[in-house]
Order: structure tokens, then sequence, then C-alpha cells
């Protein structure tokens, strides 16, 4: 029904791809923020807590440049990991999927912080007598309850991530096959003549993926919610 | 043998106790704001004492002088909380099995069976802790830390949150605890206390009033009512 070019495919798959690979690596690190966060006192803990959100108050095209001076080529961070761990973001996809990670990581960690304030930490405690060091609290108390956090963090950071467009381009550029995700192309159709097909369709296919992830956000919470209250 | 001296500054509150439990059931009996719980938060190993030592026959759980602060989850001191405390992500079974699988300790469905059977919890095993009454749920809290075999067992308010039936309903369960693990009972209702306890520490607004057996109930409830 919906005749995709191949370029077209080829801008979906790299969304996803982007947007699953940032989801998946910023979420061990939003969970250690979100705990940190909700868990612990310390010097700075406001000023961190604003820098988590800076990326949701800022121009993302400013968040974009800052990754482009670190994290490019010649920036401080960019040139250490090409030199040491050969890992180069600029001008590749892996690029795209960190400005995306980091514009996604503050919707990432407030649900998560949240889900983690909520907990009775008196759970925590019974689990402590019962032999759980707090590894294992945290594994098997902490991070279980906090599932429906957990999951409405990461449909947030991966529909924000999929749907990102400012700080990508800026970053990493609109190179097909590499950087150009749904966003970036609908926005290259809709600046060629002619091109306003091709910016329906995957007008559509962004509406079909967003609402997906909603549809399957909605049903992972409510079966970690229907697990606490029986069956 | 349990043996505490510790003291404790809690804002306007301050406890200082010290007393011996020996074997049996020593019951904490005092009125709420006694530091009950505080005590018996301390043995567990929750809250550390300000200063003071804390012995569970011969191992130093506790002491300020040497800076001993054995941590909650080496202790192997079994707790049973007054609302409960079931993880609620977890049904019956896997709640019952929580302690033994944090102690490390071999799997023996022998021992699974008869602490099942001794509290009548069987037809609750599929179960997760929101479908449970609350006698219900308080029979679960004590069959888990009967599983992690404890040293010893704690025990506050275990019945506090429950109305007269259900009270009934446990306390012949506890009774049968009797044999199986030395306890501390703490409960500020010397009715519940006559029945099981075989010794009594009586505490008043953080001190140690009186120790002996169950006469001490008697004294210091015939207190309370002249």
């Amino acid at each position: 029904m919906l005749d995709l070019s191949p370029d077209e495919w080829i801008a979906i798959r790299l969304s996803l791809k982007i947007a699953v690979v940032a989801t998946a690596v910023a979420l061990p690190f939003g969970i250690a923020l979100a705990w940190l966060l909700a868990r612990k006192n310390f010097w700075g803990k406001a000023l961190l807590d604003g820098l988590v959100h800076m990326p949701l108050v800022l121009p993302p095209v400013v968040t974009g440049y800052l990754l482009l001076i670190s994290f490019g080529r010649r920036g401080p961070i960019g040139a250490f990991l090409a030199d040491h761990f050969g890992i180069v973001f600029s001008f590749r996809w892996t690029g795209a999927a960190l400005s995306c990670g980091v514009m996604g990581f503050p919707l990432l960690v407030r649900p998560i912080r949240l889900a983690i304030e909520a907990i009775d930490r008196k759970l925590e405690d019974a689990a402590a007598t019962l032999g759980a060091d707090r590894l294992w609290v945290f594994l098997t108390v902490t991070l279980p309850l906090a599932m429906p956090g957990l999951i409405a963090g990461m449909v947030l950071c991966f529909a924000k991530a999929l749907g990102e467009f400012g700080a990508t381009i800026t970053f990493v550029s609109n190179i097909p096959g590499e950087t150009q995700t749904i966003s970036a192309a609908i926005y290259t159709f809709t600046q060629i003549p002619g091109g306003d097909a091709a910016a329906g369709r995957l007008v559509l296919v962004a509406i079909a993926i967003s609402l997906a992830a909603l549809v399957v956000a909605e049903w992972l919470a409510r079966r970690a919610g229907t697990r606490f209250h029986g069956e | 043998m349990l043996s505490i001296d510790v003291e404790k500054r809690l804002g306007d509150f301050s406890l200082a106790a010290r007393f011996e439990a020996a074997g049996g059931v020593t019951a904490l009996f005092g009125a709420s704001g006694a530091g009950k719980t505080t005590l018996v938060n301390m043995v567990a190993g929750l809250i550390a004492p300000d200063r003071g030592r804390i012995w569970l026959d011969d191992t130093v759980l506790f002491d300020s002088v040497s800076r001993i602060d054995v941590p909650a989850h080496r202790r192997r001191i079994g707790y049973v909380f007054q609302e409960g405390r079931l993880f609620p992500h977890l049904n019956v079974t896997a709640n019952l099995d929580y302690g033994r699988r944090m102690c490390g300790l071999a799997h023996k469905p022998s021992e699974m069976a008869r602490i099942v059977g001794l509290l009548d919890i069987g037809h609750l095993l599929d179960r997760r802790p929101g479908k449970l009454s609350g006698g219900e749920r308080q029979r679960v809290a004590i069959g888990r830390a009967l599983l992690m075999r404890p040293r010893l067992l704690l025990l506050d308010e275990p019945l506090a949150s429950l109305d007269a039936a259900r009270k009934r309903e446990i306390l012949p369960y506890l009774e049968k605890l009797r044999a199986e693990v030395p306890m501390v009972y703490v409960s500020h209702h010397a009715g519940e206390l006559r029945r099981i306890a075989t010794s009594v520490v009586l505490l008043d607004a953080g001190r140690v009033a009186a120790t002996g057996g169950i006469e001490v109930l008697d004294a210091a409830t015939a207190e309370l009512m002249a």
C-alpha cells in the first residue's frame, strides 16, 4: 500500500537502528543516574540534575554544536576516543546515535528517577535482613519495582531518538545511508520539487512507528502493573 | 544468647538500653515510643547505635569501640515486620525462597514443605502478596524469615495490623514457632505476650525499666491501670 523507494527504506532502517542503539546505550547510564539522583545527596547534585536536563531546554542546534566541538574528530573527547578506541562519531551513524541518546537522556532519566523515589525503602530493608547485599537488593527489589518507570523512560527516549532532528543534523549532517534519518529525509524531500509524495510516505511511517511504540509501552506497563496486584 | 548494651540519640529521643536475652521468646514490652522498634532495628543491623555493643552467642554484631558493624545482610537474623513487607512483584513461593537464595543455602524441598505445612500456606503459593489477606500475609512473612534459617527471629508487632479474629488465627502459629528458633517479640499488647513470651524486658522512654519472667507484665499492666 505504501510504495516505499529503496532510499526511503534505508532511512527508515537507519532511524530504527539509531533509535534502538541510542536507547540501549543510554539505559544503563540513565538507570545509574536516576538512582543517584533519587537516593544520594552529594555536592553538586543540583548542578548534575540541571546538566541532565539541559538538552530538554537548550535549542537542539546548540546541543548539536556542543557535541560537534567536543565529540568531533578534532574535539577533545572525539579525538581521544578515535585515537584510543577507534570510535569515531563525526559524520557516522554512531554520531547520530550519540546525539539522539543525549537528547533523549532527560526523558529517560526522569520517569526512572520518579519510579525509584516511589519505592518503599522498607522493602529494601526487608531484603537486606534476608541476606541480600546492596547489589542484590538493587537487582531483585529496586529494579523490578521501578519497571513501569523504566518502560516509560525507554519509550520516551526511543521516541525522542526517532524524531530527533536539530542536534543530529548539526553534529553529523544529513548523509543518505549514514546519518539521514526519517526526519532528515523528510526535511530533504520537502526541499526538492516533487518530493511531497516521498515526504508524505515517510510522515505516515513515522506516525505508524510512534503509535506502535506507544501501544507496546502501554501493554508492557500494564503487564508490569498487574504483576504487583495479583495473578 | 543475645546481649545488648547500646545508646542512641534520635532528635529529642534518647535510647540507652542494656539487657540479655537467653533462648526462648524474649518480649520487648512497652508503650509506643518507648524505643522497641529502634532497638530491634539495631539488632537487625538496619540502624547503627551511637555507642555500645551487640552480641549474638559468640559473635559480635556491633561494637563501637572496635568499630565492628556487621551489615544487615550478613547477620542471618530473621525479621518479621509489622506490615509484612512481602515483595509485591514476587509470588508467595518466590517470597518464601528469597532469603534462602540470598543466603546461598542449598534448596531443601522438605524444609520448604515443613514450614509451608507449619503455617498452612500451601494453598497460597502461586498468589501475589496483593491477593492475600492480612493474616495470610503475616504467615507468609513469618515463613519467609524462617526459611533463611535465622539464628534469631525478630518480630516487630506482627499482629498489630490485624483485627481480633486474625490475631487469634496467627497466635497458634507463633506458639508453634517457639521450638524453632529463639525470638525477640516486640509488642505493646500484654495479652499477646502472656501467651508466647518466656521472658520480658520492659522498656519505658528509652530505658529498660524491668526484666524478668511473665510477672513483669503483670506488674507493668497493674501500674498502667493504677
